[in-house]
């Protein structure tokens, strides 16, 4: 892209040390180092010490700006967490609709401050509970919702019209989404006053998560027609969640996350352009979520980079001119892949540390995680401990009180510009590439990937990485905790309502809404319309999902 | 099977990393696939989302020594026993049948019962994997 590879030559300037430093750095040479090289969590070098020398050409109103004001560095709001501390934001969703929303009421009961639904392996890959590829998932992962009397249930007494929800579907996510406006209208919220987000990012999935259905072409149609229609329908609702957690998770630096997730974004409004949406009408909706592993300070880094690097290209290479498209709001989760399952109680430590990194790195909402996740889903009070540990920070240690604390620190600044730095080298490197969707085609973001998990495999088992209760620390024997099970009663039940409602539908109304689907889906009209249809006459995610199978065909990986 | 093939100084152990289920998450498999081929092991990787009836199919015709199961989706108690019934199904009783992931403690008995040699939980290294699969191999 011309005009973005100059990028990488930010403060080209060569280091100069000064008088005091060569000093230091003198002095120092000849004490004893506890390890031969000292790196992050990413395996990225480290240095003892930074000075001003680091940061040579560094420019305040460029590379920082003030909060609110490109190109955001610090934070995207004026005084942040004055106005309003980070929404508390807890991924919920296990068995069936009705126990998930017994513990959504819970957890706002809680003083949790928005929703998260997760739901199951079926869900995701579009199968209703009762499909034979279904047997043994259903509920495990997630909550199961196969049809709009399931979402119903699973937001039964919620206020939806004052509450903000999150849901992580993505190859489907168009078809949830229709799901859960059907059953906000019916509750009598209208569809201008929904706020919330569909993850609905489905290049992660080929990149890392791997639950997509459909071919790249028709998924990224889905996305397109989704994006054109909340411009119209829904101002308050972020239509696509731009996701590096689930990068990070399958084992990615936090450099890989960062420019994966943002480079998508890119090809996100690039493939919305070329289908002759204006810019400015989609990109102020769009969100982002991150991941917060355990380097504080890389993570930090890793957040403030990603607004400044966001900013610039949105406004530079989209050529966004509202300044909100230029705004990278973001929600964050602690690394779920950081985690032990032995010794669990250490996860709370972990996760306090990770929160601790989205809040200073100026996350809009967060997700912490339970102590017990490495052995499954959450318990409720496993939940309610994680949900106490943001309520501590938020509240109790001072961190809420100025914008962008870290600013300034020669350490913080000089890791926000090897972030930023080394961001623009993977868009070049995928730009010539074709894009997101050809390097994936290529195999190239998933090779980096699986690069850089085992690299921190064989470095956590030859104790270069220690981690506490895993390679090192290690107890003789292990207290159990509490696990949540969830058993097969789920399945039964959900079968069971699955089948009373194919008897109760009307069937006709059903065939005709899944034919209006059908030949809109061989068009090039949006579909959202015709799903919503195809929802008030409670036809069925596996049964839609059938549908654009049959049209859009498969997806399976190559081999790379 | 002709007898020079099941002499392991002069072919190496053939196995099988196979994903059932609906579930994604391939970070283990993988990490587990490079870690055996880089112990000197022939692995052949099945993909994601397989049946259990492909994951046979697959190990049949590879003429593995071993199949090593990820899974993390909490389908374990579904899925694991199914394979294993194939398997005898098809006098397979000589391939040995290792699984990685989320598994509680509570679940492994049954797993054992079913016919799974070894359960490797979260923290496992790749060496003691390797270990393992060498070690009880049968063919």
């Amino acid at each position: 892209m011309v005009g973005m590879a100059k990028e990488t030559e930010i403060h080209p300037t060569e280091r100069k040390a000064s008088a005091a430093e060569r000093r230091w750095l003198e002095k120092t040479r000849v004490l004893p180092k506890r390890l031969s090289e000292f790196t992050t969590t990413s395996d990225v070098p480290i240095n003892p010490l930074y000075t001003p020398a680091d940061l040579a050409g560094f420019d305040y109103n460029q590379d920082l700006g003030n909060p609110g004001a490109y190109p955001f560095t610090r934070a995207i709001h004026a005084t942040m967490y004055h106005e309003k501390v980070w929404t508390m934001r807890q991924f919920c969703g296990f068995g069936t609709p009705e126990e998930t929303n017994h513990r959504l009421h819970y957890l706002l009961e809680q003083g949790q401050t928005g929703l998260s639904i997760a739901f199951d392996l079926p869900t995701l890959m579009g199968y209703d509970s009762d499909h034979p590829l279904a047997e043994g998932e259903v509920g495990k992962c997630g909550v199961a919702v196969s049809s709009l009397t399931d979402m119903e249930i699973l937001l039964g007494g919620l206020p939806l019209d004052r509450i903000s929800t999150s849901m992580t579907i993505n190859s489907p996510a168009a078809i949830l989404w229709a799901q859960y406006l059907v059953a906000a209208e019916k509750s009598g919220a209208e569809w201008k006053k929904l706020s919330g987000t569909i993850q609905n990012d489905i290049l992660k999935e080929y990149i890392a998560q791997k639950e997509y259905i459909f071919p790249p072409a028709p998924s990224m149609r889905l996305v397109t027609d989704t994006l054109a229609f909340a411009a119209r329908e829904t101002p308050n609702w972020n239509p696509i969640s731009i996701s590096g957690y689930h990068i990070r998770e399958a084992g990615s630096t936090a450099v890989q996350e960062l420019a994966f997730t943002l480079r998508d974004g890119i090809e996100y409004a690039e493939w919305a352009m070329r289908a002759g949406l204006q810019v400015d009408d989609f990109a102020p909706r769009f969100s982002f979520f991150f991941n917060s592993h355990n380097d504080l300070f890389e993570e930090i880094a890793k957040f403030r980079a990603a607004r400044k690097v966001w900013a610039r290209v949105c406004r530079e290479r989209l050529h966004a001119e509202n300044p909100r498209s230029w705004r990278c709001r973001f929600h964050t989760q602690t690394a779920g892949c950081s985690l032990a399952a032995q010794q669990p109680y250490n996860n709370v430590v972990r996760t306090t540390i990770q929160a601790l990194a989205a809040a200073l790195g100026g996350t809009q909402s967060l997700h912490t995680n339970s102590l017990d996740e490495a052995w499954g889903l959450p318990t409720e009070a496993a939940a309610t401990l994680a949900l106490r540990t943001q309520q501590v920070l938020a509240h109790e240690s001072g961190l809420t009180e100025t914008v962008d604390p870290l600013a300034g620190s020669y350490l913080v600044e000089k890791l926000t510009l090897d972030t930023e730095r080394a961001c623009y080298e993977y868009f070049d490197q995928i730009d010539a590439l074709g894009g997101m969707v050809a390097a994936i085609e290529k195999g190239f973001p998933q090779r980096e990937i699986h690069e850089a998990a085992y690299a921190y495999q064989k470095a956590v088992e030859q104790k270069k990485k220690i981690i506490v209760g895993v390679n090192e620390f290690v107890a003789e024997e292990e207290r159990p905790i509490e696990i949540l099970a969830i058993d097969e009663r789920a399945a039964a039940w959900q079968r069971r309502k699955l089948q009373d409602l194919r008897e109760r539908r009307d069937a006709r109304r059903v065939q005709a809404a899944l034919e209006a689907l059908r030949s809109a889906a061989a068009s090039d009209q949006n579909l959202m319309p015709c799903i919503l249809n195809a929802v008030r006459a409670y036809a069925t995610l596996g049964e839609m999902c059938d549908v654009l199978r049959k049209v859009f065909g498969t997806y399976e990986e190559p081999n790379y | 099977m002709t007898r020079w093939k099941n002499d392991s100084r002069i072919l190496p152990l053939r196995v099988l990393v196979a994903k059932p289920g609906l579930d994604g998450h391939d970070r283990g498999a993988k990490i587990v696939a490079r870690a055996l081929r880089d112990a000197g092991m022939e692995v052949i990787y099945t993909g994601l989302r397989q049946t259990p009836e492909q994951i046979v199919r697959a190990a049949l015709d590879e003429d593995v020594a071993a199949i090593g199961i990820s899974i993390l989706s909490g389908a374990h108690n579904t899925i694991l026993p199914r394979i294993c019934q194939l398997m005898r199904e098809h006098q397979m009783d000589d391939v040995l049948v290792v699984v990685g992931g989320i598994i509680p403690d509570d679940d492994i008995p049954a797993l054992k019962q079913a016919g799974v040699s070894e359960v490797f939980q979260p923290g496992a290294s790749t060496e003691t994997i390797v270990d393992f699969i060498r070690t009880h191999a049968r063919r």
